[in-house]
């Protein structure tokens, strides 16, 4: 009966929206608790040492050679490009602005996403599953001050210095490229990268990115495996949606930043 | 408890009406098969979950109207003992004995090192004390769990299944624990489990749970000599009684279309 079937599709979607705006809310009041929490975290500051080793010191390889590769291949993109409007001395500023303002931060969060975020995860995932946070619980320990906010404070320090150092490593890659096999001249290099990029809005701007990119990862990484299934599939999943879930919304915050941070530079 | 009533859906009751109580200083078992609501009594004892109605009293405080501190200060005066340990897998057995004692307490390192020695010592790991839990044995887990359990002096140790999946040589050492442990501290012991054997040798006093109702209950004594179908369907280990063998099905033949001829 098509009647029974538009039935049950509105069913469904019904129930999908309310299982949705109900996840949000505990993801919300989550999210004050982990703030709530907070001050234990920087109180006993090992905690958090221990785990910006984990999610930053750890993720240093990934973060460092795909910076080297990004940086390469916009150097020899960014030169063909360039040199066809007779524009090839820009490549030092074309580098910069592009690293520091957008890839610098976006690719770092899809990178730290998929690394520290997923790791995150799975290792609270693990420990509800394994009894480990009831058993916190019944020793008078909250989870959320020992276990989930040194580790969402661990991630949010991280991000911006892996956004940084991957920067970093992009305009020496660039650099190779550029100045050491294709000849760009090295003062040309550097002073145009010099003279085109503000601490003011760029660099700032790329640092208040990463900082919002670590809170929503670390956030959804600790979110979700405190709110894992207690099962084998339930993490795997947790996990999965800690990947999809901080990649999507790094690229959907970078757009509703980047608006807000450089709508007026077209104009002047 | 007293006419404790609690279910994850309203509709479909876990425990429905239990009253129970356990005496201190007492080693009192509460058995019944997988999924009768066994663990959900020690959740509610622990004030994990809060029953929909009824009273839960321990040491004379109204677990549910506890405020989060009340809780909390009750939970350092409860050991419990998670089905599979629940050890932290990042710390060595060391740390998992002393992490109560560093959370809760300011004492010095060198009485740290002191205390959980002795408590290791209690269950007979002094020499593990550096190993990781992914290193020991199930028997050896559990040791180091109840170590963890009583690192703070407890008024009440709770137990969830501390024998399922042991060997029957860790089985009767984790048992004989659990009965020294209790009497030479003087603590109260709950112990849910479904080892009858084991638990007839060690406990005070026992519990039956089925389908969420204290059906059975009494010494060790009375068990064995009880007549009560369920009872003797638990302590016999028979296939099929009042707790059927078959999980409630449309009739067979239903099932696979068969017609008479």
């Amino acid at each position: 009966m098509p009647s029974s079937s538009l039935a049950r599709g509105v069913r469904r979607i019904g129930a999908g929206t309310i299982r949705a705006v109900s996840r949000a809310g505990f993801a919300a009041r989550f999210f004050l608790l982990v703030l709530r929490h907070s001050p234990s975290a920087f109180h006993r500051l090992q905690l958090t040492a221990r785990e910006i080793y984990f999610a930053g010191v750890l993720s240093l390889v990934v973060i460092m050679v795909s910076g080297l590769f990004v940086g390469m291949v916009l150097g020899l993109q960014g030169y063909d490009a360039l040199n066809k409007y007779g524009a090839g001395d820009s490549l030092g500023i074309f580098v910069g602005l592009s690293l520091v303002r957008e890839l610098g931060p976006v690719v770092a969060g899809l990178l730290f996403a998929s690394r520290a975020g997923s790791a995150i995860t799975a290792e609270i995932g693990l420990m509800k599953t394994t009894e480990q946070l009831s058993a916190m619980e019944m020793m008078a320990v909250d989870p959320l001050a020992r276990i989930v906010a040194p580790r969402f404070w661990g991630g949010v320090i991280a991000m911006p210095l892996l956004a940084a150092l991957f920067s970093v490593m992009g305009v020496f890659g660039a650099y190779l490229v550029g100045v050491r096999l294709i000849g760009v001249d090295n003062g040309t290099f550097w002073g145009n990268m010099q003279a085109g990029i503000g601490f003011w809005p760029d660099v700032t701007n790329g640092i208040i990115k990463s900082i919002v990119f670590g809170i929503a990862v670390s956030l959804i990484a600790v979110f979700e495996g405190y709110d894992a299934n207690p099962t084998a599939e339930g993490v795997s999943a947790a996990t999965t949606r800690t990947v999809v879930g901080g990649s999507l919304a790094i690229l959907a915050l970078d757009f509703v930043l980047t608006v807000f941070m450089f709508r007026g530079l077209g104009s002047g | 408890m007293t006419d404790v009533t609690f279910g994850y859906d309203r509709r479909r009751p876990v425990l429905r009406g239990i009253n129970m109580t356990i005496p201190r200083g007492k080693v009192v078992a509460i058995m019944g098969g997988s999924g009768c609501g066994k663990t959900t009594m020690l959740r509610l004892i622990g004030g994990q979950l809060r029953q929909q109605t009824g009273k839960v009293l321990v040491d004379g405080q109204p677990v549910k109207e506890l405020s989060r501190d009340g809780l909390y200060a009750l939970r350092r005066r409860i050991g419990m003992l998670f089905q599979f340990g629940a050890l932290f897998t990042d710390m060595t057995v060391y740390e998992n004995v002393a992490f109560p004692m560093r959370e809760h307490t300011d004492l010095d390192e060198t009485l740290i090192r002191d205390l959980v020695l002795m408590k290791l010592n209690a269950v007979g790991l002094r020499g593990a004390a550096q190993l990781r839990p992914a290193e020991l044995s199930g028997g050896m887990a559990r040791r180091v769990a109840l170590a963890r359990a009583i690192a703070l002096d407890p008024m009440l140790v709770m137990y969830d299944e501390p024998f399922a999946g042991l060997d029957p040589i860790s089985l009767g050492v984790v048992g004989q624990l659990i009965r020294t442990l209790n009497d030479a501290l003087g603590i109260t012991s709950v112990v849910v489990t479904h080892d009858v054997y084991e638990s007839l040798k060690i406990v005070d006093y026992l519990y039956f749970v089925s389908e969420g109702r204290i059906i059975s209950q009494g010494t060790p004594e009375d068990v064995r000599k009880s007549t009560d179908p369920f009872v003797r369907q638990f302590v016999d280990g028979a296939p099929d009684g009042p707790v059927p063998f078959h999980y409630p099905a449309r009739p067979y033949a239903d099932e696979l279309a068969v017609r008479a001829l």
